[in-house]
């Protein structure tokens, strides 16, 4: 059976599907990957289910080498240079990687995370309907932990494809929609300087949390409230410091949540990199259902976008 | 006088982005409002709303995950408000837990610090805080991380100014007025009295989860030696808590 070994991963990569379902109320955040779109346009190109599992790979170098047979494959995500062997391997697109062949992926230059699809069935036991790595629970297929130098994936029936192509989806320009809530009240005129600075994500972020640089927020009541639930995009401010809640977030938290990413932009936050400037805008949460169907009918169809390349 | 009878407040219904909701009862730790909390939550269970995901009870609210392409949020919110008015006629047989933990030592950092800061005896501080039947007000943050609430007052300490970086897995600890079970290893700014053998959570386990929310736990003190011998148990996957009823 083909297999991809990890040459070099960087600590931001891992196997990750749409997440697992059902038990954040037993603490078991839901995981999976961080940009939806380029997760279902890699699956998309290798015709799989969009919700399927591939590797994420983080913004660092990264190598990996087909080893037992060749894997077809596609790259979508973040903006990077990638090779095969010496060959360029433009993203977006369906490659052969062959026996004994390494895939280099340079850092990002643009976006934070890579996603790679691979035909064929890969290996492992979905826990809770999801193969998606969350290394705290300890839960994720074939490696509950990040993938590392020497892991090795291997996928059945790992079938050729056409040499296929996509436009790639583009995200929309602009500032990062939230619905104000659920603790909007808490933040007076704070709400303002939110709405009104430049925000920056600190390089100190992971898959739990991205940090904000800006101004520091002050809150009316306390800083501490009783915990209560949170969301993927849940924006918690604990001392001053916005901190957005990504997939392995803890599902209860105790510090007021001045705000939501709406779900149609959380794929494209993900993808913000360290030192880009960006802005907050409110908007009602039927505006954001609204944008929800957009994106999902986005997703869907991605599997027609697909061309054959000459 | 007047005899109205009891109308418990409404609760806000607060939008948490567009793929979820929080009905809120309260904003304190306060026992009612947890219970209603309950309530809601046994009512979606007995009337399933089409396009609700899960959802998470908590101290004072109800977060409910839902999939905005089937439930807009105004329909949800009165749907909600409608089943609210529900009586909570569900059969919900609440367990209790008898969960063995090793106090003091190695095993509870803070034992000493906690006595000292009452003014009584480490045996004092254990004899309070295993007596009660705490509830499990809410599972959150990590899982099988365990909130429980009926802490006893006499024991009730402010959390630590500076958080620990690391504390070990089955860690049994208080915060303020709070008192936890906590399963994996993981930070902490609360005070650590002893640990737990028990595994609250493991993937290799059927079931998987043990406590659910509004379960109830009474700890039992055990020493060293049968710590070590319920570990090595519960490491093979036994449960290792009795459940008393």
């Amino acid at each position: 059976m083909s297999a991809l070994e990890v040459v070099t991963a960087g600590p931001l990569t891992s196997v990750q599907d749409v997440g697992r379902f059902g038990a954040q109320r037993y603490g078991l955040t839901p995981s999976g990957a961080m940009d939806r779109l380029s997760l279902a346009a890699a699956n998309a190109l290798v015709g799989h289910p969009l919700p399927a599992p591939v590797i994420e790979i983080g913004p660092t170098k990264t190598v990996l080498v087909a080893r037992d047979g060749q894997l077809c494959i596609a790259l979508t995500g973040a903006l990077r240079f990638a090779r095969i062997g010496d060959n360029p391997c433009p993203l977006y697109r369906t490659f052969i990687l062959r026996n004994d062949e390494t895939l280099t992926l340079d850092a990002a230059r643009k976006g934070m995370f890579s996603y790679l699809a691979v035909t064929g069935n890969l290996k492992g036991e979905a826990m809770f309907g999801s193969f998606s790595v969350n290394a705290r629970a300890g839960l994720g297929s074939p490696y509950p932990r990040p993938l590392q130098s020497g892991d090795r994936l291997t996928y059945e029936n790992a079938a050729s494809l056409p040499d296929h192509t996509m436009p790639p989806p583009v995200f929309r320009d602009g500032a990062i929609r939230v619905v104000p809530g659920p603790q909007y009240d808490e933040f007076d005129e704070s709400t303002e300087l939110f709405f009104n600075s430049p925000w920056q994500i600190s390089p100190a972020s992971d898959r739990m949390g991205y940090r904000l640089e800006g101004p520091s927020l002050t809150h009316a009541g306390r800083f501490n409230i009783v915990s209560d639930g949170t969301v993927d995009g849940s924006i918690q401010v604990a001392g001053g410091q916005p901190i957005v809640l990504m997939k392995d977030r803890g599902t209860t938290g105790g510090y007021p949540k001045i705000a939501t990413i709406i779900s149609a932009d959380l794929g494209r936050f993900a993808q913000t990199s360290p030192r880009h400037t960006f802005r907050f805008a409110a908007i009602d949460v039927n505006t954001a259902q609204q944008e929800a169907r957009a994106f999902q009918a986005l997703l869907q169809s991605l599997p027609d976008r697909i061309r054959n390349s000459v | 006088m007047n005899n109205q009878p009891y109308k418990p407040s409404t609760p806000r219904v607060l939008a948490c982005g567009d793929t979820a909701l929080a009905v809120e009862f309260g904003t304190t730790v306060e026992a009612e409002s947890n219970r209603r909390v309950f309530a809601l939550d046994r009512v979606l269970i007995t009337s399933p709303v089409e396009g609700i995901i899960e959802t998470v009870p908590t101290y004072r609210s109800l977060l409910i995950h839902y999939d905005p392409l089937k439930l807009g949020f105004s329909e949800l919110s009165d749907r909600l408000l409608v089943l609210l008015d529900r009586p909570d006629t569900a059969d919900h047989p609440s367990r209790h837990w008898r969960v063995p933990v090793a106090y003091g030592g190695a095993f509870g950092l803070d034992l000493d610090d906690v006595a000292r800061a009452h003014n009584m005896s480490p045996a004092d501080v254990i004899r309070h805080h295993s007596a009660p039947r705490y509830e499990v007000a809410m599972i959150g943050f990590t899982p099988g991380f365990s909130y429980l609430r009926g802490l006893d007052p006499a024991i009730a300490t402010p959390r630590r100014p500076q958080p620990r970086i690391s504390t070990p897995a089955g860690t049994i600890s208080i915060g303020g007025l709070q008192a936890a079970l906590q399963c994996l290893a993981g930070p902490s700014g609360w005070h650590l009295l002893g640990r737990t053998p028990v595994r609250t959570f493991d993937p290799q386990r059927d079931p998987v989860f043990l406590i659910e929310p509004g379960d109830t736990v009474t700890f039992e003190r055990i020493d060293a030696a049968q710590f070590e011998r319920l570990d090595r148990l519960a490491e093979c996957g036994e449960t290792v808590a009795e459940l008393i009823s």
